[in-house]
């Protein structure tokens, strides 16, 4: 079974848009959405919700009011600030470490599990889903990934699937860190923009500190053709292979909009291009 | 007054409104919280200095004292300690640096040291400019962007631009905030992202408004949300070939189209307004 991962550094290149035209072209696959905090493939997807799993990650503290002493020894102890000046807990900027009830002296914190998002398990005019939803305000996005992940693998061998097609999610921190694990292959959309160029370099620093193999498109490639020139040049250079280059075309919006994939929607040229880089992708796998 | 700007979904424009509205106001500090793909720069091209090393404390363990009682590991909740018959093992990319360890181990044995896990980089001048730089292979932000918090300038109109999403990075950016300015795009991905960031922003108590960008090129229902909810519209930017070309170029577009300036100091003005109602 192949992993394969679509990734961006920058936000808004158009990961979610390619993947659900990826979903609609792979056949025998799961898709996964690991873009945690705000997942966008079910819009395109519209899953049939099949099983909802709440998922526990870190503790939480809760105090006893009538137990309290007010010492405010909890208080010096939490680095993360997540205890005011009255001493209650701010659950907002706790991190869930638990130094605060470890160090009351009359045992008034408990730490308590507390549900910190859903994992749903969904079936779709694609095929089967896995996706999530963090509660808002929640730690631990990177948890939450490497279990959807794990849900994703799980339903993949029960079914025989041989591919995971997963949507990741901007940045290069803990949710995008937990998405590369495992991965066969890592694709990176990037647009031809200072910005995109930046993050393009910034995203490949990581996928080569975790060996993950990588490739790279373009999107909206002809709204600086000479900023796709350097993307190019850069990748030729690095040995990075460029899988392929969409361009603006109107219509991707147009296909978000009535909730279709690029495929099923948007004008032949675009729609040509992305299943060139699809059986690039599979090819590479 | 502290104006954030944020958005849930990445790329509608969090930077160009930051970069823009800086541009278009006096006496301004900038701070780039997205560290992990900080690009205001890219735009205004400031000269650049290290400030400092940001660092977390992660656990040492003295061996010579260590009974190998497995306490630390057993509280750690980051699974950042691993206690062998003979050895521990830290994971330091899992530890969060809340010292918990420490303070537990019967034995005394564990201190600690600071592990760097990005910087801050800083220019001085007409705009005073921060940003946050991660370390690649990171994955906690969040230290980072509390640290420029820290060093906002309190005499000065303080923008913040905050990274993308509603978790834990974002949280940290927007705590605390006076106002925070919501980019958005009028398409179905936009849109479902706006009311996750307007739930997040209700959560933190935090006052909002919205701008529409690339405006016109998807459909009515994010205006139709911001009505229903009575959430201002504090301005619209229109899908405008010429902007998207003078973003991937990096130019901020009130330098070439110098109308717009108006129209982002006017924002300033709404949201001051605000600021005396309250």
């Amino acid at each position: 079974m192949k992993q394969v991962l679509v990734i961006s550094g920058k936000g808004g290149t158009g990961k979610t848009t390619l993947v659900a035209g990826f979903a609609s072209l792979a056949g025998n696959a799961v898709i996964a959405d690991c873009d945690v905090d705000v997942p966008d493939l079910h819009i395109i997807l519209q899953p049939r919700i099949q099983e909802e799993i709440p998922f526990y990650a870190l503790k939480a503290p809760v105090k006893d009011e009538s137990r309290c002493v007010e010492c405010g020894r909890c208080r010096e102890v939490c680095r993360f600030n997540a205890i005011d000046e009255d001493f209650n807990i701010i659950d907002l900027r706790c991190e869930g470490c638990g130094a605060c009830a470890f160090i009351c002296p009359v045992n008034a914190i408990e730490m308590t599990d507390r549900e910190a998002g859903r994992i749903y398990i969904s079936r779709t005019r694609f095929g089967p889903f896995v996706h999530a939803q963090l509660k808002i305000g929640e730690e631990a996005s990177g948890k939450l990934v490497t279990e959807v992940k794990r849900k994703a693998k799980e339903l993949a061998e029960k079914e025989n699937k041989e591919l995971i097609l997963i949507d990741g999610s901007p940045g290069i921190g803990c949710p995008v860190i937990a998405s590369l694990s495992g991965v066969d292959l890592a694709l990176i959309v990037t647009e031809p923009t200072v910005s995109g160029i930046h993050d393009l370099e910034r995203i490949l620093d990581v996928t080569e500190h975790f060996k993950i193999k990588t490739s790279v498109c373009i999107n909206k490639f002809d709204i600086n053709e000479e900023k796709t020139n350097e993307i190019e040049n850069f990748c030729n250079e690095n040995g990075i292979p460029l899988l392929g280059k969409i361009p603006y075309d109107s219509s991707i919006t147009r296909a978000m909009i009535e909730l279709k994939t690029v495929i099923e929607f948007s004008s032949p040229k675009t729609s040509e291009q992305v299943k060139k880089i699809w059986s690039k992708i599979i090819k590479r796998v | 007054m502290i104006i954030a700007i944020a958005s849930g979904k990445g790329g509608t424009g969090k930077t160009t409104v930051a970069v823009n509205l800086t541009l278009s106001l006096d006496n301004v500090q900038l701070i780039d919280c997205d560290v992990e793909e900080p690009n205001s720069n890219l735009f205004l091209k400031l000269k650049l200095e290290r400030a400092e090393d940001v660092s977390i404390q992660i656990p040492v363990i003295d061996e010579e004292k260590c009974t190998h009682c497995g306490k630390c590991s057993e509280l750690c909740q980051y699974n950042a300690l691993a206690v062998l018959p003979d050895k521990v093992m830290v994971f330091k990319e899992l530890c969060h640096g809340c010292g918990l360890c420490q303070m537990a181990c019967p034995q005394g044995a564990i201190t600690e040291r600071d592990r760097t896990i990005g910087i801050i980089e800083k220019a001085e001048g007409e705009i005073e400019f921060l940003r946050g730089v991660l370390n690649i292979g990171e994955a906690m932000s969040t230290p980072l962007i509390k640290r420029l918090k820290e060093k906002m300038n309190r005499e000065k109109t303080v923008i913040l631009d905050v990274p993308p999403g509603t978790a834990c990075p974002v949280i940290e950016a927007i705590s605390g905030v006076d106002y925070c300015l919501l980019v958005t795009e009028p398409t179905p991905f936009g849109l479902y992202d706006l009311r996750l960031a307007v739930e997040l922003c209700k959560e933190l108590n935090v006052k909002f408004g919205v701008i529409i960008n690339r405006d016109g090129t998807g459909n009515q229902d994010t205006e139709d949300f911001c009505n229903e909810q009575g959430i201002p519209i504090l301005l619209r930017i229109p899908y405008d070939r010429k902007i998207a070309e003078l973003y991937s170029k990096g130019i901020p577009f009130v330098r070439e189209m110098p109308e717009w300036r108006a129209r982002f100091k006017d924002i300033f003005r709404k949201i001051e307004r605000v600021e005396t109602e309250k």
